[in-house]
């Protein structure tokens, strides 16, 4: 079963790494990984899809919940949900066939972004299921590139609470003063 | 004050209340070492290889329950770490390393002696650091000894460029830990949630009839030995351990099932194998353990207690999950459970039946040949079972699970999860300091002492009293049994005495005190000898039957209670 799992990490370098590495280590698949800030610089979100069983699912969330650069993990599945992907097409077209490609861009709600004489570049969002259907559609026609981002997704109601860097705020934490850039994951 | 990063790594060492460290020098450490030249507090031990600083960290970790430090230079100096890390990640020791690295600006130019120090160690530590800001090192430290020595502990690696070192600021010590992604102070007290499993826990202990307590090294991380011996004395459920969990409880106590596993006890294998209710405390279910798992503990419910959530239902499906500090959920559990034994009496002397039936037997004793089981067992006797004994790994290990007789905790030290050969000199050094009122014994085979069989420098150069007895049975013992039982006797690559030196001429050269036997009846008078040496290491080199083989054995990927055992 695929699942959806949303991650909040530390915004630094080698979190990714980490990440990363807890899937090959374990034998972990991912479908897909997209990464990026939040409202909060020093947090970023992970959308990581993965299929797997049950237990399999049980499993990634506990490890990726062990890693200390890893703030929150849920499985996002089972809520109500928004699922978006972006995707970037490059068909092959001829006067022909253009026609057809427009049909089908317009059909999808996607966008024409560059024209060439033998070919034309396609933006289009969406669910994975709708990508899937449109590039079943162009693949006929020649498919010469095609660049996925991976979904993110995000609960309608809910969110997942981002604690503060300094912890609870009635406490006083000492820390060294700290100039950190941003960092990038 | 401004001080150097340095000056501040080895003043945070300092107020983390570390003892010794472990390592050897090089280039980008340099800076480190300098400042630490003039710490009154720190002691440093040159090791003659940064594998054994790592194991003698690990042994400090598990005969004090402090953490075990480490500091090392870069490139090769930390990969040599690799593997000590990797052994005490597996079995949850706290070590913190602290390894040297090139300037920051170098990092990935594959500058003289780099290495990616943190892709390669990530596997292998609970968490590492690449500090790039001096601003940022005080409260690097304080994390890295937070993370290694809270929740399940694990080693963790600070790599630490050498301009940082050089770098100066203020120096402001963190009153606080405070990691927004880590909270392992919610184990500490059992919520009203986990409450509720351990009541449910306790009920179903209360309604079994035949219950196994399966104890690990959580239990002994957790320094819950008194809550496992109120448990066991209250309700006389039976208790078998894993080879970690040796010494949480009393061998000789009439519930001790001794240890479990592929070379434990027929009647711990048969017990587990009968339960109704298995309840785990600090165990994670290892195949050297459980044996076939679709066919392990076939009947029974499972209680598992665990600091770890991801332990729980990894390998068996878990009905009463608890995750907690073992100690603090024993205190909450111990007061729900009342004296079991009228109800399971039929239990208890069906297990009694099966330690008259298939007790523990010796290799048989022919011409004047020593055993390293009849070894053991004398060292249990002379020591009266209260010695630190640290193994090496192999027949040997298995051996002294069996036959030293444990009685306390943090008197076994062994390699466990990763069977790290090499490991039980230097731990044994890294134990005895830690512990220098206590006798340390190092009981290692041939094979596995001479991986590490450098640190004869050390343990000599420092004075370090450890016992150090050899089985050398001229073979890789365990490799050589498992091709005696399973590859037609085809001894390939396991026969080592026609290369092993001379040991005690080796320790003798190194300036240790050693001798030699080859006779049962110089067994007591040698074991006696080394005993009373105690300005240096003192080596007694047995050697022992050739082919001598560890049993009860269940052979690996049978069920747990199809037990080979000696005709």
């Amino acid at each position: 079963m695929k699942h959806t799992i949303s991650v909040l990490v530390e915004n630094h370098f080698g979190v990714l790494a980490h990440v990363a590495g807890l899937f090959s280590a374990r034998g972990f698949n991912i479908d897909s990984l997209a990464v990026g800030e939040t409202q909060d610089p020093s947090v970023s979100r992970m959308t990581i899809i993965v299929h797997g069983d049950d237990q399999v699912v049980e499993q990634i969330i506990k490890q990726l919940d062990k890693l200390v650069d890893v703030i929150k993990v849920e499985d996002i599945t089972q809520d109500d949900i928004i699922e978006r992907e972006l995707v970037l097409i490059k068909v092959k077209a001829s006067a022909e066939t253009r026609g057809d490609v427009m049909q089908i861009v317009n059909t999808f709600r996607a966008k024409i972004v560059d024209v060439n004489p033998q070919s034309l570049s396609i933006e289009a969002t969406g669910g994975e299921s709708k990508v899937d259907a449109m590039l079943e559609l162009l693949r006929p026609l020649g498919l010469i590139e095609v660049v996925r981002t991976g979904l993110i997704a995000m609960a309608r109601r809910k969110q997942l609470e981002v604690p503060s860097k300094e912890g609870p705020a009635k406490k006083k934490s000492s820390r060294a003063p700290s100039t950190k850039k941003k960092g990038t994951v | 004050m401004k001080l150097t990063g340095a000056q501040i790594m080895i003043k945070c060492l300092e107020n983390e209340g570390v003892e010794y460290l472990f390592g050897i020098p090089g280039g980008v450490i340099l800076p480190t070492f300098d400042a630490l030249y003039d710490s009154k507090k720190l002691k440093f031990i040159l090791v003659r290889h940064e594998q054994g600083g790592t194991h003698m960290a690990d042994g400090y970790a598990r005969a004090t329950g402090r953490p075990g430090v480490c500091m090392v230079t870069s490139g090769p100096g930390a990969t040599n770490t690799v593997t000590g890390l990797a052994t005490a990640f597996m079995d949850s020791i706290p070590l913190v390393c602290v390894a040297g690295q090139v300037v920051t600006q170098a990092i990935g130019s594959d500058a003289f002696q780099e290495a990616d120090v943190t892709g390669i160690t990530r596997s292998v530590t609970k968490h590492n650091f690449l500090v790039k800001d001096v601003r940022d090192l005080a409260r690097t430290v304080r994390e890295a000894f937070c993370i290694a020595t809270t929740g399940r502990p694990g080693p963790v690696v600070i790599d630490f460029p050498v301009d940082v070192s050089r770098a100066e600021t203020e120096f402001v010590w963190p009153k606080n830990v405070y990691i927004r992604g880590y909270h392992p102070k919610l184990h500490l007290r059992p919520s009203a949630a986990t409450k509720k499993q351990i009541q449910e826990a306790a009920q179903a202990i209360m309604e079994s009839k035949r219950p196994c307590l399966y104890v690990g090294g959580g239990a002994i991380a957790s320094d819950a030995h008194k809550e496992v011996f109120e448990l066991v004395n209250k309700t006389g459920i039976p208790i078998t351990t894993t080879v970690l969990g040796l010494g949480i409880f009393p061998e000789d106590h009439p519930s001790s099932l001794r240890m479990l596993g592929m070379h434990g006890t027929h009647y711990a294998n048969y017990s587990v194998q009968g339960s109704d209710l298995l309840i785990a405390v600090g165990a994670r279910f290892d195949d050297r353990v459980t044996g076939k798992i679709d066919k392990f503990a076939p009947q029974a419910k499972i209680v598992h207690i665990d600091i770890d959530p991801a332990s729980i239902s990894k390998v068996v499906k878990v009905h009463y999950p608890i995750v907690g500090d073992i100690r603090a959920v024993l205190r909450v559990l111990n007061p729900l459970v009342r004296d079991l034994r009228p109800q399971i009496a039929p239990w208890l002397e069906q297990i009694a039946e099966w330690k008259k039936k298939y007790p523990m037997k010796h290799n048989k004793q022919v011409g004047t040949e020593i055993h390293p089981d009849d070894v053991i067992e004398k060292i249990g006797e002379i020591t009266e079972h209260k010695a630190v004994v640290v193994t090496g790994v192999g027949q040997h290990q298995m051996w002294t699970a069996q036959w030293y007789g444990f009685r306390k905790p943090r008197t076994m030290i062994t390699s466990g999860g990763l069977g790290t050969m090499g490991f039980g000199f230097p731990a044994a050094i890294g134990a005895k300091l830690g512990c220098p009122d206590k006798t340390v014994f190092c009981i290692d085979g041939d094979g596995s002492f001479q991986m590490t069989i450098t640190e004869l420098a050390t343990a000599v150069y420092f004075k370090v009293p450890v016992k150090v007895v050899i089985m050398d049975n001229g073979h890789h013992g365990m490799v050589r049994q498992w091709q005696q039982l399973f590859y037609r006797g085809r001894y390939s690559g396991s026969q080592t005495f026609m290369i092993n030196p001379n040991f005690s001429k080796v320790a003798e050269a190194y300036g240790a005190y050693a001798i030699t036997i080859s006779k049962q009846d110089e067994v007591i008078p040698a074991l006696k000898k080394i005993l009373a040496y105690n300005n240096g290491p003192a080596i007694l080199h047995c050697r022992v039957a050739r082919e001598d083989n560890v049993f009860p054995m269940v052979p690996a990927g049978h069920a747990l209670d199809q037990v080979m055992d000696m005709a």
